[in-house]
């Protein structure tokens, strides 16, 4: 029946060892102990948050990047477009205006022609009056004594000039 | 107590004899005729028990197992190799005394008026009986006790300067062990139990544990002291729960026990003393169990090597050795396992305790 008999002594020493390590421990060991491990995990968990924080951030990076190409593609599809299209109008208008000058050139130089023809023209006509009057001079000269002869020039001349 | 069970003993003991003696009675007047074989076959028989009588005289198994579970003011390793240990008496007249327990090596046991007596545990009692001791000694078991103390500060205690020292790195050696063993009471067992305010019992509760722990563990060895099988240990922790549970239980708790929810009020009349009784039930039940486990494992431990003893043989005593091997590994389980389970159930009394109930739940 001992066994079942608490002794007051060992209560009396238990309370005090018990509670002594209690205390002992709490601020000994249990403190820094529970500290160090809430802050390791506070440690991990923020480092787990961070490295999530930057793969969130790797995405909208690569994103951006991604729209950037594409912007950049659009860009530069937009300028060389530009750029063709600035190159076929010039080309267009160098062509209007090549043609359009050419056109003067040939304009100019028919009416040139003309001119030229014409006073070649009136040249021819003064040189074939003044060729006919000589030659109407000679035959007045040479021709005059003989009647026949001189009809006979005279409708030779007269053909001759009708033709120019 | 110990005087009434030791009259219902000897009580039962007569009685028991006495119903077996009268069989004995009934054959005598067999034995008057001259029948030489039942004659032979009688006195071998005497000769067994005479033989059985003397063996129990040299080896007396309850006694040598109430010997190693109970507490003793000497730690005795093996025969011969014995501590002695100090006694501090107090009495009202005589004030405090020191001496040692060496001193009651006489073949009174009989020291400066005080008398040690061997029971089944041991007892200092004054010679002169009108005087009134209180017995303050440092026993095996409060030595074992302090042995337990100095092992448990100087473990955790380190551990303590090695988080600071190792602050943000891994743990290392015997720091990640204990840490494994930490994390798991305070994740587990005191976290989900308890309840968001479990910061304040982890301390206690952690000590609990460890502390009942190591002293199961320090009983298993030998000569260890069986101080987590005493009901004078486990009495005080179950104490020191009950205080801790009541110190901060709130009015949800103790309106629980007057007036539990959804219960008609006739059932209140066996409710209330109940609920009352389940009060005291709890602290209760904490003390048996850890006492009743540590202490039995220790009997069957014990009883086991007993047989090597009441057999003598060299052939029982390998396979007795092999069974109390394996109940040795089952008991270092049962250490674990009684120590923890102490500190689950305290806090789930503490977490009963402090439990917050949100008032639109129930509607009051």
């Amino acid at each position: 029946m001992s066994l079942l008999t608490p002794n007051p002594g060992l209560i009396f020493w238990m309370l005090v060892v018990f509670l002594l390590v209690v205390f002992i421990l709490a601020k000994f060991a249990w403190k820094p102990i529970i500290k160090g491990l809430k802050d390791r995990e506070n440690e991990i968990q923020g480092a787990l948050d961070l490295a999530e924080r930057t793969r969130a951030e790797m995405i909208q990076l690569k994103s951006d990047n991604e729209k950037l190409i594409v912007e950049a593609n659009a860009v530069r599809d937009r300028i060389l477009r530009d750029a063709k299209d600035a190159a076929d109008r010039t080309i267009l208008e160098s062509k209007n205006i090549a043609a359009v000058e050419a056109q003067k050139i040939i304009d100019s130089a028919r009416e040139t022609i003309r001119t030229e023809q014409q006073v070649a023209v009136s040249k021819i006509r003064k040189e074939v009056a003044t060729l006919s009057l000589e030659i109407a001079e000679k035959v007045l000269h040479r021709e005059l004594k003989d009647k026949e002869s001189q009809q006979a020039l005279i409708a030779e001349l007269a053909t001759s000039a009708r033709l120019n | 107590m110990y005087t009434h069970f030791r009259l219902l003993i000897s009580t039962a003991l007569v009685a028991a004899t006495c119903f077996f003696s009268v069989p004995a009675y009934a054959d005598e007047p067999a034995q008057h005729e001259p029948n030489k074989v039942t004659e032979g076959i009688n006195q071998a028989e005497h000769k067994i028990e005479h033989n059985l009588e003397e063996s129990e005289a040299k080896f007396n198994i309850g006694e040598m197992i109430m010997h190693h579970i109970a507490d003793s003011h000497e730690w005795e390793f093996t025969h011969g190799v014995t501590i002695p240990l100090p006694v501090i008496l107090y009495s009202a007249d005589r004030g405090i005394e020191v001496f040692s327990s060496s001193n009651f090596h006489n073949d009174h046991h009989e020291y400066n008026g005080y008398h040690l007596v061997h029971g089944d545990s041991e007892k200092i009692v004054p010679v002169d009986e009108s005087r009134v001791v209180y017995d303050f000694s440092i026993t095996k078991n409060v030595a074992s006790m302090l042995l337990s103390a100095f092992i448990l500060v100087f473990i955790f205690v380190s551990i303590g300067k090695s988080y600071q020292n190792n602050k943000g790195k891994a743990p290392k050696g015997f720091q990640s062990a204990m840490e494994v063993i930490i994390l798991f009471i305070r994740d587990d067992v005191v976290k989900p139990n308890v309840g968001p305010k479990y910061e304040k019992y982890l301390p206690y509760l952690l000590t609990l544990f460890f502390f009942i722990l190591v002293n199961n563990i320090l009983g298993l060895l030998p000569g260890g002291a069986n101080l987590t099988g005493n009901i004078a240990v486990t009495m005080t922790l179950a104490v020191l729960t009950f205080i801790v549970t009541h110190l901060k239980a709130n009015g949800h708790y103790y309106k629980h026990l007057v007036k539990p929810d959804g219960v008609p009020v006739p059932l209140l009349l066996i409710m209330i003393p109940v609920e009352i009784v389940g009060v005291f039930m709890k602290p209760f039940s904490l003390m048996v169990r850890l006492f009743a486990n540590m202490t039995a494992g220790h009997i069957i431990l014990l009883s086991l090597f007993g047989l090597i003893f009441i057999f003598q043989s060299f052939m029982i005593a390998p396979v007795i050795s092999l069974f109390a091997l394996f109940l040795n590994f089952i008991e270092i389980m049962v250490a674990f396992i009684q120590a923890f389970i102490f500190t689950l159930l305290s806090s789930m009394y503490i977490g009963s305790a402090i439990e917050e109930h949100s008032h639109a739940d129930h509607g009051h």
